[in-house]
């Protein structure tokens, strides 16, 4: 046995009790796991294919199959873990960096999951959502120093664009390319139906979805894909990236796999080359650059729409992010070291960043100490997993966040982690026609209009709870959290109490 | 014993609240605010009572009147080291109380009337309240055991640990008369014990008295915060004061547009408007976004020349508002307004977020 041989992590588990020998899951799995076996008679499986992903579990008609992880181990050691000994066979073979795909799964603290939320109690009431009005609705954008009166003493009430939210939940820039077509007709619409805006990332906007404008935050990025006078026209926002929270200071790279000729139109590159964006943008070399592509895309819209910029969460973010307040933006996204990918350096997603929380708490604050705070919109990205999360997270200070793969989830994405090898079984991150159709937009777009309605409730209910029948109430209102099992450091940056006091 | 503003604690509270307002200008003598307040005792606990009384100092009319509590002799020398060499003093002297078993643990209170040396101010830059008001808070940020609680125009607040009707003996206000008068009691759900955490609330002639808890504080004083002032207190009632102060005062909106700020209609109300109010309400709510309070309020505003009664957005905490000739009258319970008035004119409890507004002499509805 060669000495990089890598034992399978998972063992398909078939019951032959159960199975029929239909052979679907041989048909659904991309990775060819499953075949049956003309001599035996019966289905067999290559583990070392799976990727568990739960595709064929969740269409084998008779419930034969669960995936589970693998007993075999290498000797215990709180040091060499199996997945590091794995690693370096796999570095020593192929001299390459380790990809991997989706968000940080290593257990470093989450700490929503260390802050809890207030309720009111006898001295103040709490609100029944079903019987009174909760509003949820948010504006993204630039607010005024001062106001202005016309000759009759009226205010004036023209503003800097604003993008008006029904709900504080957007979907996150994740490109046509990294995504399949279905995947973006189903954010699109479903942003649509809900009021809110999805993002389209890197990789230009396919034409059939310039009908969704309106909802549509177009992204400007370091490879420039897809960038052209109308698709910044067509869109409500402009989003300038420059870092992703999975893999902060490094640029991203689509495989010529991923590139077939509608992708490739849409980002305006030849068909089956590998779209590379590079790590900086090349004409940002400072934030005075910055400042310049911000004016050049308002310039190019004639000062409609709101331009937002994205920065990865990382240690000097406040300081950045009160450079950007400065650079004429209307916006500043936050993306968390725990934000998701198509693909990214395993390496540098797992150990380049920070969490978002603290990022959020931290730039806020420092906005608000500069006296600036009002003068961009503050959007969070990296992990917001739940509606609990987003209470969390505009109580520390956010106007609103993105989700990405949450909503992905929603689509039917298991977080196998495999988005890199384009084979993706639920039609999601995959070009593949075969497998694309598999998403359909039309339950797709009601699945992520459920969920984000799903949550709204629970954030109204949440809300009035607390006594709070307004978003703009729960926004910066630390006094609302309290955090639990964190030490005085934690404690201080987020701005909150601990539990108990 | 926790005291509120003390190493982060805050403390929520209920109360009773009343004003009356002569539009004539007619001067009321401070015991009949004492009487309407004092029918309302069971909605306080003993813990804090105040009054504002506006017009009651006829004779220093143009001069600030400053009410200082000290709770030692260094802060007082220190404090009047600081208003010597920005102000001129016309006149100062402890303040007049009567000694009574109920008020007990009075800390050193004394009275100023006071100028900005122009010196002083010319060397700021600033117009005269803003530098006023930021000298206020220097004071009650800085020096320990300093509080200025009390420090605009022609205008007093006097208020203690106490009953209401015992802190009016107390501070002798049957001696005082004034077109407008605001009174409190408090049930907070702590023992304070300080002084300065009783209502009124008051920046320059602004005062404020309150009943409720709002949940929106600490959006509201992290938004407020970055305009300079310190909410020191971290009580509900000053931060409502300072936005006050900060939209009226500073961003020069009307009692009515302020009104439309901290208790925004509804967006379901708001779409319901012509499009110019749409867009005028919308607009206040989007751009003074982190001032809209939520949560159980019913305030009275007091300012030179005027009176603002104003309940939150859902109405979660009872007020009534009643008229009789000249005589405005708001409180917390219509027993309260009856028993100095038994017969009104007009009596009616307005609806949550709608501001109800006297003005002397039919002036304009607006502060300054």
């Amino acid at each position: 046995m060669p000495i990089n041989y890598i034992f399978p992590d998972f063992e398909v588990r078939r019951d032959q009790d159960r199975c029929i020998a239909c052979r679907a899951c041989e048909r659904q799995c991309a990775n060819e796991v499953h075949r049956y076996d003309e001599d035996l008679k019966k289905m067999v499986a290559d583990e070392s294919k799976c990727v568990n992903c739960h595709r064929c579990v969740s269409l084998c008609p008779t419930r034969a199959i669960k995936i589970v992880k693998t007993d075999n181990a290498f000797k215990e050691n709180a040091n060499w873990t199996g997945t590091l000994i794995s690693d370096i066979y796999r570095q020593a073979e192929s001299g390459g960096m380790l990809s991997t795909s989706m968000g940080n799964p290593t257990p470093l603290p989450v700490y929503w999951d260390r802050i809890l939320i207030n309720a009111s109690q006898v001295t103040n009431p709490s609100i029944d959502p079903l019987r009174e009005p909760m509003e949820i609705r948010t504006f993204i954008g630039q607010k005024p120093d001062s106001i202005k009166r016309d000759e009759n003493g009226r205010i004036i009430t023209d503003t800097t664009p604003q993008l008006e939210l029904s709900v504080p939940i957007m979907f996150s820039a994740m490109s046509y390319g990294s995504i399949s077509y279905n995947a973006h007709e189903s954010l699109a619409r479903a942003a649509t139906e809900l009021g809110t805006f999805y993002n389209t990332g890197e990789g230009g906007l396919h034409k059939d979805f310039y009908q969704y404008g309106p909802n549509t935050i177009v992204q400007v990025a370091s490879g420039r894909f897809g960038v052209h006078k109308k698709y910044l026209e067509a869109g409500a926002a402009i989003e300038i990236k420059m870092g992703q929270g999975a893999k902060p200071g490094i640029g991203g790279h689509l495989p010529g796999a991923k590139i077939p000729a509608d992708v490739a139109r849409t980002r305006m590159i030849p068909e089956g080359t590998d779209a590379i964006s590079p790590a900086p943008h090349h004409d940002i070399y400072s934030i005075e650059d910055l400042r310049q592509l911000v004016f050049s895309l308002k310039e190019a819209t004639d000062y409609k729409k709101p331009v937002f910029v994205k920065i990865a969460a990382v240690h000097n973010v406040a300081a950045i992010a009160s450079g950007i307040a400065r650079s004429g933006a209307d916006a500043v996204v936050i993306d968390g070291f725990r934000g998701g990918t198509g693909s990214a350096p395993t390496r540098i997603r797992d150990n380049v960043g920070i969490p978002i929380e603290l990022a959020l708490a931290s730039v806020d604050q420092r906005l608000r100490d500069e006296g600036i705070r009002h003068r961009l919109s503050l959007i969070v990205a990296g992990s917001v997993r739940s509606s609990a999360d987003v209470v969390k997270a505009i109580a520390l200070g956010a106007d609103a966040v993105y989700i990405g793969t949450g909503a992905l989830i929603a689509l039917g994405c298991h977080l196998c982690r495999t988005c890199y090898t384009g084979k993706c079984n639920w039609g999601i991150a995959t070009q593949r026609p075969e497998l694309v159709k598999r998403l359909n937009p039309n339950v797709g777009y009601q699945r992520l209009v459920n969920l984000v309605t799903a949550w709204s409730h629970e954030m109204k209910e949440m809300m009035g709870g607390m006594g709070i029948n307004s978003i703009e109430a729960l926004r910066g209102n630390r006094l609302m959290l309290r955090g639990v099992g964190l030490n005085e450091t934690e404690l201080r940056i987020l701005g909150i109490k601990h539990a108990g006091e | 014993m926790l005291k509120e503003g003390f190493e982060g604690n805050r403390i929520p509270s209920g109360c009773a609240v009343s004003g009356i307002f002569s539009k004539s200008g007619e001067r009321i003598p401070g015991d009949k605010i004492i009487k309407s307040i004092a029918i309302m005792h069971e909605r306080s606990n003993g813990l804090g009572g105040g009054f504002a009384g506006y017009g009651i100092y006829p004779e220093y009319k143009d001069i600030y009147a400053f009410h200082i509590f000290y709770n030692n002799s260094r802060a007082k020398s220190e404090s009047e080291s600081c208003l010597e060499e920005n102000f001129e003093i016309a006149s100062m002297s402890v303040m007049p109380t009567r000694p009574i078993p109920e008020i007990t643990d009075s800390p050193i209170i004394w009275r100023y009337f006071v100028n900005p040396k122009k010196r002083s101010l010319e060397e700021s830059q600033l117009d005269e309240l803003e530098f006023v008001a930021r000298f206020v808070t220097k004071v009650n940020s800085n020096i320990d055991g300093a509080y200025i609680f009390s420090s605009g125009k022609n205008m007093g607040v006097f208020k203690a640990v106490g009953y209401p009707e015992d802190v009016g003996v107390f501070y002798k206000l049957e001696e005082y008369a004034g077109y407008s008068w605001t009174a409190h009691g408090r049930y907070p759900t702590n023992t304070p014990g300080w002084w300065g955490g009783a209502h009124p609330f008051a920046l320059l002639d602004y005062t404020i008295v309150h009943n409720g808890e709002i949940s929106s504080y600490d959006a509201n004083r992290r938004h407020i915060e970055m305009f300079g002032y310190k909410c020191n207190l971290l009580t509900d009632t000053e931060v409502i004061t300072y936005i006050i102060d900060y939209l009226v005062r500073r961003v020069g909106l009307t009692l009515q547009e302020t009104a439309n700020v901290i208790a925004a209609p509804f967006w379901s109300t708001i779409s319901r408007c012509s499009e110019e109010e749409k867009n005028r309400l919308t607009y206040l709510r989007n751009v003074f976004a982190g001032l809209l309070i939520n949560g159980p309020f019913s305030i009275i505003l007091g300012f030179n020349g005027g009176m603002m009664a104003l309940n939150d957005r859902l109405k979660l905490r009872s007020m009534v508002v009643a008229e009789k000739g000249d005589m405005g009258y708001v409180a917390s319970e219509e027993s309260a307004i009856r028993i100095i008035e038994p017969d009104l004119d007009r009596i009616w409890a307005p609806e949550g977020g709608e501001p109800v507004i006297f003005t002397l002499n039919g002036g304009e509805q607006k502060c300054r």
